[in-house]
């Protein structure tokens, strides 16, 4: 059965504790002695940014709901209010509507980076099928979150996405008025998608401990794709990779301080100002801009159904991902072609994200229509065959030792004994 | 890697490093950064400008009758505006000090001129709770003014608590005669 836990803390409150309830090893371990890949680069940050986006997401979401009314009559009204009369209000409104901005800019960029060095390869394919996880959360969760100011762009939005389930035979229509709790988003489907909306980031919350403690028994990958083979290819956690986030964070803070500060409509669209009405749609109906490469596949199929279906499988394809590239390298720097056409990829979904700002007239209709193709192609025909037919360059012996790019062992002064203070 | 002779310089004793410098100051701009977001969060829950723009109302007095009071709300809290009578007047002012709980001179809650007019925050000092007493028709207690139907405090024409539990006399709002037959509190 269970015993008291050796703590190694001198502090007798620390060790009283950590006897009883390991809180304090577990974060040593964890977080502080934690091996972890020595040759990092800045793509590594991405994913302590998004834990920090979230936790600014939670903070400033739950102030922001002491003085928002979820009620059609007094939503509009009560963000008003925020702005306007409540301490800092406008403040933490910015914060919070450029922090989902944020939020997918860092998290887009983190799964880039997991894409561009394998690291949905085996042994970390739940991993990153947890985080294709939390992607779904975080889209449910802004896409409810933006409804919520109840402008014309909210609520066509709200109408328009819950429309999409509109599309399937029979069940359609019985959904979307399930999912309205009426016959037209009103009152009911503001309360619920505020309700849902605020719930949603602590499932998000518990979804991200999945993903770390995923990460932390399989361990990270590193730009070289390649495996930890021994101590000397790995530093501890502290100091050397909570510096080099901190590091990433300032830079962070920097960019976000700048749309808060100077630019906070930069993202959002003019519309949202005018309140919902249910009988006037705007001329231009657009989802925030992380939405829109979806959007732009959703249009640029002319079967509803098949459209709707494509979009969300934009996204569920990411699940599979792990078995549809069939090359062993993780890392892309090893991969001559593949390094080439997940830049084509990238401008596929980029193009994509274009088109979905245009109206789908004329040569936008045949832009989207080719990079949908190409961004399908990409994951079902390009990535398994690549996989074969590729002859992928020599893999370095070891983290330490690298043996590509003209490196050879590193600099005695990198070995993996931490340094002592001078 | 940091010139060896730029770390001999930020030393200035055995135990004190550059690291260690760089260590404080970077604790200390994270502190700081931290603790101004904090303050926003902190702030954003005082009250909104809106709730400050209704911290003051005016009352028109003419209304009243002698020996009549009315309950106005200020800032959330019940007002007791009250015509007193002659008689009520007298029994305040003669009252000797040191029969009082706490001690206070009927001249000192009302504004001078118009001691027919007392104006009092009406929360019993005990728990919160609001005394009857405005309307000739309630309990007034043995004293004339305010009676606390929770635990039975008993307070006089001039709001001075005469009997427990309520430990203070009712407090008094800031407020202004504007001109004899109106008042502005807050």
């Amino acid at each position: 059965m269970a015993g008291l836990n050796k703590s190694e803390f001198t502090n007798p409150v620390v060790n009283w504790i950590d006897t009883r309830l390991p809180i304090f090893t577990m974060m040593q371990t964890e977080y502080g002695t934690f091996p972890t890949p020595r040759n990092f680069n800045y793509f590594w940050n991405f994913g302590a940014l998004a834990m920090v986006t979230m936790m600014i997401m939670i903070a400033t979401g739950i102030f922001l709901a002491m003085n928002y009314q979820p009620n059609a009559e007094l939503a509009f009204g009560s963000i008003q209010h925020i702005m306007r009369d409540v301490n800092y209000g406008w403040l933490l409104r910015y914060v919070h509507q450029n922090g989902a901005s944020m939020f997918f800019i860092v998290t887009y960029i983190h799964i880039f980076r997991g894409m561009y060095y394998g690291s949905y390869k085996s042994p970390r394919e739940l991993l990153w099928m947890i985080g294709v996880v939390i992607l779904l959360i975080m889209m449910a969760t802004a896409f409810m979150g933006y409804v919520l100011p109840w402008g014309q762009m909210s609520y066509w939005g709200a109408t328009v996405i819950t429309n999409l389930f509109s599309a399937f035979p029979i069940v359609g229509q019985p959904i979307v008025t399930w999912l309205w709790g009426g016959f037209s988003v009103d009152n009911a489907t503001l309360n619920r998608f505020f309700s849902l909306h605020y719930l949603l980031p602590f499932v998000l919350v518990g979804v991200v401990f999945l993903h770390i403690a995923a990460l932390h028994v399989v361990g990270s990958n590193n730009p070289l794709g390649i495996d930890v083979k021994s101590p000397q290819d790995t530093v501890p956690f502290h100091p050397y990779y909570t510096v080099k986030d901190s590091v990433g964070l300032c830079v962070f803070f920097i960019v976000y301080a700048v749309l808060v500060f100077f630019a906070p409509n930069f993202l959002g669209d003019a519309n949202n100002f005018i309140p919902a009405n249910p009988l006037q749609t705007p001329a231009d109906i657009v989802p925030e801009w992380y939405f829109l490469p979806y959007y732009a596949i959703l249009r640029s199929v002319p079967n509803k159904l098949l459209g709707v279906c494509m979009m969300f499988g934009s996204i569920l394809i990411l699940f599979v991902l792990p078995w549809l590239d069939t090359s062993r390298v993780r890392s892309a720097r090893f991969r001559p072609i593949y390094r080439q056409i997940i830049w084509v990829w990238v401008v596929a979904v980029i193009a994509l994200g274009v088109c979905g700002a245009h109206k789908p007239e004329g040569i936008w209709v045949v832009i989207s229509r080719v990079a949908t193709l190409y961004y399908f192609l990409h994951f079902l025909v390009i990535l398994p065959i690549l996989g074969k037919l590729e002859r992928p360059l020599p893999l370095p012996e070891s983290i330490s030792r690298p043996v590509i790019g003209g490196g050879g062992p590193m600099p005695s002064g990198a070995t993996a004994k931490p340094m002592e203070k001078a | 890697m940091a010139d060896p002779s730029a770390a001999a310089v930020a030393h200035h004793g055995p135990d004190v490093t550059k690291r260690d410098f760089l260590k404080l100051v970077t604790g200390a701009s994270a502190a700081i950064g931290t603790a101004a977001a904090a303050w926003t969060f902190i702030d954003y829950m005082n009250p909104s400008r809106d709730v400050l723009a209704l911290s003051s109302v005016e009352v028109e007095l003419t209304p009243i009758v002698a020996g009549q009071g009315i309950t106005v709300l200020w800032q959330g809290k019940p007002i007791f505006v009250r015509h007193r009578t002659d008689k009520e007047i007298k029994e305040a002012e003669d009252v000797k000090l040191s029969e009082l709980i706490e001690p206070q001179a009927d001249s000192a809650r009302v504004k001078p001129g118009h001691d027919q007019w007392i104006v009092l925050i009406g929360i019993c000092t005990h728990l919160g709770c609001v005394p009857l007493g405005n309307r000739p028709t309630d309990p007034r207690g043995e004293w004339g003014g305010w009676f606390c139907p929770c635990h039975g405090s008993q307070y006089d024409t001039s709001g001075r608590v005469r009997h427990g539990p309520a430990p203070l006399n009712l407090f008094l709002p800031p407020y202004a005669f504007e001109s004899d037959t109106k008042i502005k509190i807050g």
